[in-house]
């Protein structure tokens, strides 16, 4: 069993309420917390070596460091609970299973950062969750923890939910203040950065709902002792949503030390792959990181084992690896056709951009049309080549990363499964009855003797 | 205070220049001139917040500054980048921006339905200049174009968007223009479009202005519309006593009539001065107006090849950014009759006409 830091009441009976989650050692972190100064939390978090868990991973304590303290301007918290991304639902779990872990990790991030208004930003499509984050806020402000001078220590702070309207593009955090503020979410061009001007032009941090959650644990055991937990850079543990053709879909905690082989396979995690099929292919981090094949995600390039942690997946660059992204498991095995996925997420990025910049708004429809003329029989060998350019002019030239998000499954896609998207095209009527299959995806990866 | 501002030496495609610290790449470029400075299909100075959209204007920031060193990892929008100083800079000799440049030009074409013969704006559009200058031949676009229908927002504005590139100008000119936010953009991703609270018409007396920020034919006035080609017309630079704006115009006359009314534009496309709907829509008499002179013509223009008096010539670098004299590899007149270097073209009045090339044996007169 590995360790839980963020799951570990999750199946008591009633967490969801205040008085079962006061009983399990909840809000103790706001008690030490509150003794303790907004700087030496923001150490604590710094040596916790913390790292953001909404997909970029960058780490959370230099993010808070780097927020301006003006005097006189009044600086937010705000959570990104827009969990929008294709196969990710951990936030989900934790929001509507332990809202209260969520709000406590606010009010220490809250007196951490000098927030006295913070805000949850939450996707509209999580309507009853917003309920269940509103009555614990209630619980929480009816039993001292919020509100005027929080446990006599003259620190005020409430907590608002804000309901989004339904757009993945808000997930991005200056789209997502743009939308906060009640403008269209269109994100901002930076710099300056949310932690110089944020919302309503004052000094903003904005963290995922896990990052926040992973706070509580961080105060309650010390910055020092929750770094030795996982490996290297990747400390602390990780929640994943697992999904696709696997035993066991569902939200696990890592902590970032076992393989991609034992969490898929393993009983106490995926539990392997439904109806004794084989694995063909994985999305580790949520739909917008490269698609790996499966001899590439169980072993490294060089021979080695894969390991589950943000070093692990990436090893190889995107020649070769992947990205911990926001922990999206998605499993595919032989039965499923990777032009046909591909052609599913570029669908889903056409439809969610914002239309704000050129790259983006043209480039994620035309890539969708040509993969639905590749999927669907019409598709011509150039057209390979031609998507290939297409996601090259986007990545790096848009505005926001839901340009590079569009364009990195695409060029994963080709530079793992070409001869699939060439069996499309080639064999325009075999492709519409029946699927690839795995090919050689499973075999091993070939090393060369010599360098 | 002015004097006490910190200068930033920013190095643009080999050519060092001092600008004052918070200026932007794009303006840098400007000052330089000529074909170091990025095209700019969103960004307009007079408009607060516009810019960084099109992404046509990317530049590649070889060394980040003088403290910092590091080339910045991605082209970035020279237009809402600062210059830091010692900062270098690479435009029209990087590889990478000249791709990237050509890529979002076609992205930019792609859903564009190219009717510029039927189009108002052709002629003195930023679009066609930025892609003959930076587009390729064709395009590999395949499927049906994005369609709109028209609309009219007040009785003298026209709004086609099929022809829109999204720049969002028009939506600040409207915002910070005019009092009332009721002109935005609805929808999102390529089906996003500029439109008006409910279809509602403008009726702000300086919204005439949106048709002249728009660098395509997507906002255009329809007192002119259909009227003349925007090359037939000559353009005079003109004034009278507004009560609300200043009255410092640009009328498109061809004989004694006045076509059409514009504010007077820079030598970047931007107007100088906005105008009211009253000068531009409904003064198009000649008595109406004092009248100053032929007005000074943008090189990119195709007015400009009617080289009127005051044309002015395109600024040439092309030595200091590659650091030598070009090699001149061959003389066009060695080998053609066209264009006989003789004929001054600058020195004829109006538009070339065939008499001007009497005893040139191209046509035929001998």
């Amino acid at each position: 069993m590995g360790v839980k830091l963020l799951l570990e009441h999750a199946h008591v009976e009633g967490i969801r309420y205040y008085d079962t989650y006061r009983k399990n050692g909840g809000y103790r972190s706001v008690e030490k917390a509150l003794k303790m100064t907004p700087d030496e939390i923001v150490e604590e978090v710094k040596k916790s070596g913390l790292r953001g868990r909404g997909g970029a991973g960058f780490p959370t304590g230099m993010k808070w460091s780097f927020l301006a303290k003006p005097e006189g301007v009044p600086r937010h918290l705000v959570c990104n609970a827009d969990e929008s991304e294709p196969g990710t639902f951990k936030d989900r779990y934790l929001m509507e299973f332990i809202p209260h872990l969520l709000v406590e990790g606010l009010i220490v991030s809250s007196f951490a950062l000098g927030s006295n208004a913070t805000y949850i930003y939450i996707r509209g499509e999580y309507a009853w969750i917003a309920e269940i984050l509103e009555q614990a806020i209630a619980e929480a402000r009816n039993n001292g923890w919020l509100g005027k001078n929080i446990l006599g220590t003259g620190f005020d702070c409430e907590i608002y939910v804000h309901r989004g309207a339904g757009a993945y593009i808000c997930g991005e955090e200056t789209a997502l203040i743009e939308s906060l503020e009640g403008k269209r979410g269109n994100p901002r061009i930076k710099p300056p950065f949310p932690a110089i001007q944020g919302v309503w032009m004052r000094p903003t941090v904005v963290n995922n709902v896990e990052t926040l959650a992973a706070v509580v644990p961080i105060i309650n055991m010390g910055g020092e002792e929750y770094a030795k937990i996982g490996v290297g850079k990747s400390t602390g543990t990780k929640l994943l949503s697992a999904c696709g053709n696997i035993n066991k879909p569902g939200i696990y905690e890592i902590d970032m030390t076992i393989s991609v082989e034992e969490f898929i396979f393993s009983d106490e995690y995926c539990g392997g792959i439904a109806k004794g099929k084989r694995l063909k292919a994985c999305i580790p981090g949520g739909s917008s990181v490269p698609i790996l094949p499966a001899n590439l995600l169980l072993k490294t390039a060089k021979g080695e084992t894969r390991m589950m942690s943000y070093e692990g997946l990436a090893e190889g660059g995107f020649a070769t690896g992947t990205m911990m992204g926001s922990g999206g498991f998605e499993v595919l095995d032989e039965d499923q056709c990777v032009v046909r996925h591909t052609m599913t997420l570029a669908r889903f990025y056409n439809h969610e951009s914002c239309g704000q910049c050129s790259p983006c708004r043209e480039g994620t429809g035309w890539m969708y049309k040509i993969l639905k003329n590749i999927e669907y029989g019409k598709g011509k060998m150039s057209d390979i080549d031609l998507l290939w350019d297409i996601q090259r002019k986007i990545e790096g030239n848009t505005i926001c990363p839901l340009g590079d998000a569009a364009a990195w499954p695409v060029a994963a896609a080709i530079r793992h499964f070409r001869d699939e998207f060439e069996w499309h095209i080639l064999n325009p009527e075999e492709s519409q009855k029946r699927n690839y299959g795995m090919a050689h995806y499973a075999d091993p990866i070939h090393v060369p003797t010599v360098a | 205070m002015s004097e006490q501002a910190p200068k930033f030496k920013v190095t643009i495609d080999n050519i060092t220049i001092e600008v004052p610290a918070g200026t932007t790449i794009l303006n840098a470029a400007r000052m330089i001139g000529g074909d170091v400075t990025p095209p700019a299909m969103c960004y307009y100075s007079k408009l607060k917040e516009s810019g960084g959209k099109c992404r046509t204007c990317l530049v590649e920031v070889s060394k980040g500054s003088e403290k910092d060193p590091r080339p910045m990892p991605k082209l970035v929008a020279s237009c809402r980048t600062t210059v830091m100083d010692g900062m270098e800079v690479k435009n029209i000799t990087s590889d990478k921006v000249l791709d990237a440049r050509k890529g979002i030009v076609e992205f930019l074409l792609m859903n564009h339905p190219l009717d510029c013969p039927v189009c108002d704006q052709a002629g003195e559009c930023d679009l066609q200049d930025l892609s003959y200058e930076h587009g390729s031949e064709g395009t590999r676009y395949e499927f049906d174009r994005r369609k709109f229908e028209k609309e009219d927002i007040g009785p003298y504005i026209q709004l086609h968007m099929t022809r829109c590139i999204l720049c969002y100008r028009c939506v600040f000119t409207a915002d910070q223009l005019t009092g009332k936010r009721e002109h935005g953009v609805l929808e999102r991703g390529d089906h996003s479009e500029i439109s008006t609270l409910l279809g509602k018409s403008l009726d702000n007396e300086f919204i005439g202005n949106v048709i002249d920020v728009c660098p395509v034919g997507a906002l255009t006035d329809k007192t002119f519309r259909f009227k003349n080609r925007v090359w037939f017309t000559k353009p005079v630079d003109a004034h009278r006593d507004c009560p609300t704006c200043s009255g410092k115009v640009r009328l498109w006359m061809r004989g004694d009539e006045v076509f059409r009314v514009t504010a007077r534009k820079d030598q970047w496309g931007e107007v100088e001065e906005w105008i009211c709907n009253d000068c531009r829509f409904h003064k198009k008499e000649v008595k109406d107006w004092v009248i100053e002179g032929p007005s000074h013509v943008r090189r990119s223009s195709v007015i400009a090849q009617g080289h009127y008096e005051h044309t002015q010539k395109p600024h040439v670098l092309i030595d200091k950014v590659i650091g030598k004299q070009p090699v001149l590899k061959m003389d066009i007149h060695s080998i053609s009759d066209v264009n006989k270097p003789e004929i001054d073209l600058s020195k004829i009045e109006g538009p070339a006409h065939s008499t001007d090339f009497e005893g040139n044996k191209l046509l035929g007169n001998g």
